[in-house]
């Protein structure tokens, strides 16, 4: 794998953006680190850093000049990969128009080991079965993935224990590792679509130095993951806990509000909405993002096969670490915590599996 | 194509059978239909109302799909309401079929409950077509009152023309009723087959599909000889929106045909 160096990300950026590709990287938005079309280095979020732990997420103020020194933020690529809302089809007068699938080029600057393996299992879903998505496809192959190799984890972090990070070693163009002393970024060549940009941009050769040092930071961040699970025989174990009282006892916490599976970056539950026109004459369906908490997801005539908020917490445990791998053969989790973070009343899922197993 | 665009399909006929229930013959608009197996489903759109999973009973003379539709919900009131002529989306078929090869020279049992005698059509009009390739047929139906007993005029051929034991039961009886009244699984009572070398089909509400399972494995027949068609929230079909999970199972793509060795297990976590 190729390896440089370069000073500023700068060159890279306007590199980019002269190819085409809106660039989308981290900023500062609503108090939190958000995804958003960036034109130039200046917009990343240089020393900021956040608190992540359960129910709490707080921007810091790092005193350094790091752009990537935060962990997961709640925007995974999944809005970028499954967009939230995605027109399906137009119908009238008897014939069927189907959506074209829009396809932006964009260079998502900034992806996390983590989220990384989650685009992985979003493929397998989508691309990876019967009846695959070409619009989805469409998507990826329009997408230039850059990565950065995670300095400093979250409190809600537990992407080793999941085997996915911190960090990167497959699925990006190019992986970026931050340096300090001088301030500086390694760069790993994953594609050749990323090895024609990094030729394009001023850089100079890793030395053996720059390499360490980079081996270094990945090595000291997974030391510091805020949480951990056994993952050893998960799957069956899990299988075999429907009956646990910690459902119930969860669910007493469980407000069912959705927000673990809309930060989730793997949590890909969709329904449709269906809409008309004044006259009734023209019918346009829309997927849009749903979540397995909500009471209609499991309706059967007319009741719903998981009326208890045990049984939905149950099913969306379980599904992750669990039945996932019977459907996709792998695992639903990554290990982002994010479900950790941003759940209201503050659910752990480390804690909540190791008293259910 | 993208897995959830359907086709535009024209519907054909339309005939009431009794209280809230419609048949349908739907023929693509363009092109001809794909071929399907007993036991397998289409996803049907009512334009601008929704898409509902309906399995498929049989292929009409136009060479379009048979379809049987009880209006329940605001989708299945719409398809139920459409008028020779009208158009609508189907994709499809999809899902697991009944294992009808598996069945050849062994005794059959069909239980069907309620509308759940509609998946099973394709089913029975195969053992009617081939009875010779079978032991002893028995089809048990059983429905909640007199008027909604769907294919009445068909269950009366099956027994009259092509020697099927056809009994049939019901919840609630009205005045004129002059048959059986109670469960289903009442009804294994009274049919003749040799257990040990019985398959069996079953198809209606959970609790019917179970009972019924369990009594005819209590009688001999082994759990995986017998067939049941499992239905969930059913909102894709092709195992990309979660809705139908059964634990490991889509059951878009893994049933809805499930042997009771497969579903047993999985059927009796409440909730799951």
């Amino acid at each position: 794998m190729n390896t440089v160096v370069t000073e500023s990300l700068e060159p890279l950026i306007a590199e980019l953006r002269s190819r085409g590709f809106t660039v989308v990287g981290p900023t500062t938005r609503d108090g939190a680190i958000r995804f958003a079309e960036i034109s130039c280095s200046a917009q990343l979020p240089a020393g900021r850093g956040d608190e992540q732990r359960p129910g709490r997420y707080r921007l810091t103020e790092r005193h350094d000049d790091l752009v990537f020194g935060f962990a997961a933020s709640p925007d995974s690529a999944k809005r970028y990969t499954q967009p939230p809302r995605q027109p399906l089809l137009r119908m009238r007068e008897g014939t069927v128009e189907e959506a074209e699938a829009q396809a932006p080029r964009i260079a998502l600057l900034g992806v996390r080991a983590c989220d990384l393996a989650a685009i992985a299992v979003q493929d397998r879903v989508f691309l990876g079965g019967r009846h695959p998505d070409p619009a989805y496809r469409k998507r990826r192959e329009a997408m230039l993935l850059i990565a950065v190799n995670c300095a400093v984890p979250g409190g809600t972090c537990f992407c080793v224990s999941m085997g996915t990070g911190p960090k990167a070693t497959t699925g990006f163009d190019l992986a970026l590792t931050e340096l300090s002393d001088p301030h500086r970024f390694l760069i790993e060549t994953g594609s050749g679509r990323g090895a024609e940009i990094v030729t394009a941009i001023s850089h100079r050769p890793a030395t053996g130095d720059d390499v360490v040092a980079a081996e270094e930071v990945s090595r000291v961040a997974a030391t510091r993951m805020g949480r951990q699970v056994d993952t050893d025989g998960i799957q069956e174990r899990l299988a075999g806990a429907h009956d646990s009282p910690r459902w119930a006892e969860v669910a007493s916490r469980c407000l069912a509000c959705t927000n673990c599976t809309m930060v989730c970056p793997t949590c890909f539950c969709t329904t449709v909405e269906d809409a008309t026109d004044f006259t009734g004459g023209v019918a346009e369906r829309t997927e849009v993002w749903d979540s397995c908490f909500t009471l209609d997801f499991s309706e059967v005539g007319g009741s719903s096969v998981r009326g208890s908020g045990s049984a939905r917490y149950r099913q969306w445990l379980t599904h992750k670490f669990s039945t996932w791998f019977d459907q996709f053969g792998m695992s639903g989790c990554v290990g982002c915590g994010r479900c950790i973070t941003w759940c209201p009343t503050g659910i752990d899922v480390t804690e909540e599996l190791g008293c259910i197993l | 194509m993208h897995p959830m665009t359907p086709a535009p399909y024209r519907v054909r006929s339309r005939r009431p059978d009794r209280a809230d229930t419609v048949t349908l013959a739907l023929r693509p608009v363009a092109g001809p239909c794909p071929p399907f197996l007993p036991g397998q489903f289409t996803m049907i759109y009512a334009p601008g109302v929704g898409e509902i999973a309906v399995s498929i009973s049989g292929r009409a003379r136009s060479g379009g799909y048979v379809q049987t539709i009880r209006a329940v919900g605001a989708v299945s009131g719409a398809l139920c309401r459409t008028r020779p002529g009208d158009v609508v989306g189907v994709r499809g078929p999809y899902g697991t079929a009944w294992d009808l090869p598996s069945a050849e020279g062994l005794d059959v049992v069909v239980a069907a409950g309620g509308l759940g005698l509609a998946p099973l059509r394709p089913v029975i009009r195969e053992l009617a077509a081939h009875g010779s390739r079978y032991g002893r047929i028995s089809l048990i139906v059983g429905t909640r009152t007199p008027a909604t007993l769907i294919y009445p005029g068909e269950l009366a051929r099956w027994r009259d023309r092509h020697g099927i034991d056809v009994q049939v039961t019901v919840d609630h009886p009205d005045l004129a009723w002059k048959g059986r009244v109670g469960l289903v699984t009442r009804l294994i009572d009274r049919i003749v087959f040799e257990p040990r070398r019985t398959f069996a089909f079953v198809c209606g509400p959970e609790v019917m599909m179970q009972a019924s399972a369990a009594e005819l494995v209590r009688r001999g027949v082994a759990a995986g000889r017998v067939m049941l068609s499992v239905e969930r929230n059913m909102k894709c079909g092709v195992g990309r929106c979660g809705h139908c999970q059964l634990g490991p199972l889509l059951t878009c793509l893994d049933g809805p045909v499930l042997s009771y060795e497969r579903a047993a297990g999985l059927l009796a976590v409440r909730e799951l």
